[in-house]
């Protein structure tokens, strides 16, 4: 890995990223938290170009298999592969958390650095709406959204994105509002910028990080979200493979059947520790503080 | 000649937990263009509030009166679009912590380039010659100092350095240096110190030093004022000042200051004013400095004393000016 981050060019970004990755090489939950992270990536990517099977194909007279070379992880009851059906579902996944994240940010933050910069009435309705939306725990509210949308994976995205937007306006206006009575933002001031410029310029540059760590935890519950609406049958409709939805099938052969829960299951728990994890060491590596002791 | 700026009867209160506090009150004084002006005073005597009130920064929970004027307009009456154009353009200001006042996530090159991108009228590709002219001309040649080196790879100096080179960019009137070698070592402080007079001098701008450090104020001034708790006590020329001082606060500023050639226990010996400055809300009703002075009186006690003439420039704001005769 160490001669990969060397051959790269000598940009300033490039070198910023360079110190970041090295620094994470040190860091256990960095390691393993970006490795299920890419793991889970890569899986998502490889549904576009290869699955050992259709996830669409039933094929009834293989239906529930052992573990075999054909079935890497045996097929469920209408015989189809449980691997290609989790590799499907890392896809579903990864686009609806995603995309909700991208609503989360796109709206969440301007909020937020309004709300900093203007303060006065205008912070405080911001803040007062976030307060609403925020009252609802995020599954919840996404039962709510769904149910009044109806069904279906774009509307879980909506959902998902919605319960991210008082998420990131929190958290960029708590950022900001410790930002603001920085003295290089007097110094900005004094230079003659106005608070949008401050805004963009200085405030945003140098919220990243958090926003960045905040964005994999939003991630990681974008993800249980998702899976949690396809359960319920609010999110990804059949025939479209789904974690969640894998789960809800397994319940009715969970006695004599338990695997096929237990592999979708497993996925999850293991995605969103890996996430969470991820998030945990980029913080710590992200953290120029921590850098600088080192 | 018209002074370029002018500060007329300031006051600055601020609202806080328990009530309206007068921070500084009554300041008064003019700066000529290409004059070099100082204000001295022990930390938290007002300096600062001082220059972000000509700056108009100060913050929101403060209430000022008296007027500034500023190229013949009262900087109240501009719009916050006029103030901003103002602001880093004609009138600029360095701070005293350079590590803090310099955005740690962005280049230098990028911290510079800004300032003259928002005010000249001119593309990226110009600003960024310019950026490299500014850098060479405070010491940090391009060829040893790239434009993207983030502001933990300088040192102090180097960093201040920079900051000289974002207020200087646009060429401005008025250069204010809120204690701008305060946070440096002695060493690189000169050179800081020679580097500001120098780009002074050479583009004939006003600058306003702010110090409690009166050795640099004899170095860069030629004309003065000494803040105590919030007020003028003392005001002339820089010569007029050092050579014959006469509140008894000035005073008391030069006896603390260590001499050379005295013995080695100068330290001991080394006078030093008694009491300590009184809080902000808790100034006494007559002259704030009554309780530390060596020669008060009873109207000292009564009624804060006005400023007086006491000769050509020189005032001070004493009932009884120490007498050099
Ligand atoms: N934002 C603020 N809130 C409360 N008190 C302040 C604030 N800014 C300055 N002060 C007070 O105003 C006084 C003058 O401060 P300042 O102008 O910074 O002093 P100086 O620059 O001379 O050291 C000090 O007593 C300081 O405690
Ligand atoms: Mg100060």
């Amino acid at each position: 890995m160490l001669w990969l981050i060397h051959a790269c060019g000598d940009s300033t970004m490039v070198k910023q990223l360079k110190e970041v990755l090295q620094d994470g090489l040190y860091n256990r939950k960095f390691i393993i938290g970006s490795s299920i992270t890419l793991l889970f990536f890569a899986m998502a990517l490889l549904s576009y170009t290869w699955t050992p099977h259709s996830v669409e194909e039933i094929n009834i007279a293989v239906k529930l298999a052992k573990p075999s070379l054909e079935y890497w992880l045996g097929t469920d009851h209408f015989g189809r592969d449980i691997f290609s059906m989790l590799i499907f579902g890392a896809r579903n996944s990864v686009i609806v958390a995603m995309v909700a994240i991208v609503i989360g940010m796109g709206v969440g933050v301007p909020l937020g650095l309004i709300a900093a910069a203007k303060k006065g009435w205008i912070d405080e309705t911001i803040m007062r709406f976030n307060d609403f939306t925020f009252a609802f725990p995020a599954l919840i509210s996404a039962i709510m959204i769904t149910a009044i949308l109806g069904p279906g994976s774009v509307n879980s995205i909506i959902a998902i994105g919605i319960f991210n937007i008082p998420v990131f306006a929190r958290i960029t206006r708590g950022t900001a509002l410790s930002l603001w009575k920085r003295e290089f933002i007097l110094a900005a001031k004094s230079a003659g910028k106005g608070s949008i410029q401050i805004s963009l310029e200085h405030i945003l540059p140098n919220a990243s990080n958090i926003l960045i760590v905040q964005a994999t935890i939003q991630f990681a519950l974008g993800i249980l979200a998702e899976a949690g609406l396809s359960y319920l049958g609010l999110g990804t409709q059949p025939p479209a493979p789904s974690w969640g939805k894998m789960l809800n099938d397994a319940q009715t052969f969970i006695h004599f059947a338990p695997q096929l829960a237990i592999y979708p299951g497993l996925t999850i728990a293991i995605t969103v520790l890996g996430l969470n994890l991820f998030g945990d060491g980029l913080r710590d590596v992200l953290d120029p503080k921590l850098r600088r002791s080192r | 000649m018209m002074p370029v700026l002018e500060v007329k009867d300031l006051s600055v209160s601020l609202h806080t937990p328990r009530g309206l506090v007068r921070l500084i009150s009554q300041i008064d004084f003019s700066l000529n263009p290409g004059e070099k002006f100082g204000i001295v005073g022990e930390s938290g005597c007002g300096k600062s509030l001082t220059a972000l009130s000509i700056m108009s920064l100060l913050p929101a929970n403060a209430i000022m009166s008296g007027e500034i004027w500023f190229q013949g307009k009262n900087i109240q009456n501009l719009t916050e679009k006029q103030l901003r154009r103002m602001r880093g353009n004609r009138i600029s200001m360095i701070f005293q912590e350079p590590m803090s006042a310099l955005n740690p996530v962005k280049t230098i090159g990028a911290q510079i380039a800004e300032g003259l991108l928002l005010h000249l009228r001119i593309n990226k590709k110009e600003a960024e010659i310019r950026t490299k002219q500014l850098l060479d001309s405070v010491g940090l040649p391009v060829s040893r100092f790239s434009l993207n080196l983030f502001p933990h790879q300088l040192s102090g100096g180097q960093r201040q350095r920079v900051m000289i080179a974002i207020a200087i960019a646009c060429q401005p009137d008025v250069l204010i240096a809120d204690e701008p070698t305060t946070a440096l070592d002695v060493t690189v402080q000169e050179r800081i110190l020679d580097l500001i007079n120098e780009i002074v001098e050479d583009s004939r701008m006003s600058l306003l030093m702010i110090s409690h450090d009166l050795g640099i104020i004899a170095q860069t001034t030629e004309r003065m004022v000494v803040m105590y708790a919030g007020n003028i006590v003392e005001s002339g020329t820089t010569v007029d000042v050092f050579q014959s001082m006469v509140h008894p606060y000035t005073y008391g500023l030069f006896s603390a200051i260590p001499k050379p050639n005295r013995h080695l226990h100068a330290r001991e010996r080394l006078y030093s004013i008694p009491g300590q400055v009184p809080e902000p809300d808790a100034r006494p009703v007559g002259c704030n400095f009554a309780d530390r002075c060596f020669q008060v009186e009873e109207i000292c006690r009564i009624t804060p004393p006005d400023m007086k003439i006491i000769h050509g420039q020189h005032k001070v704001a004493c009932y009884r000016p120490i007498s050099h005769k």
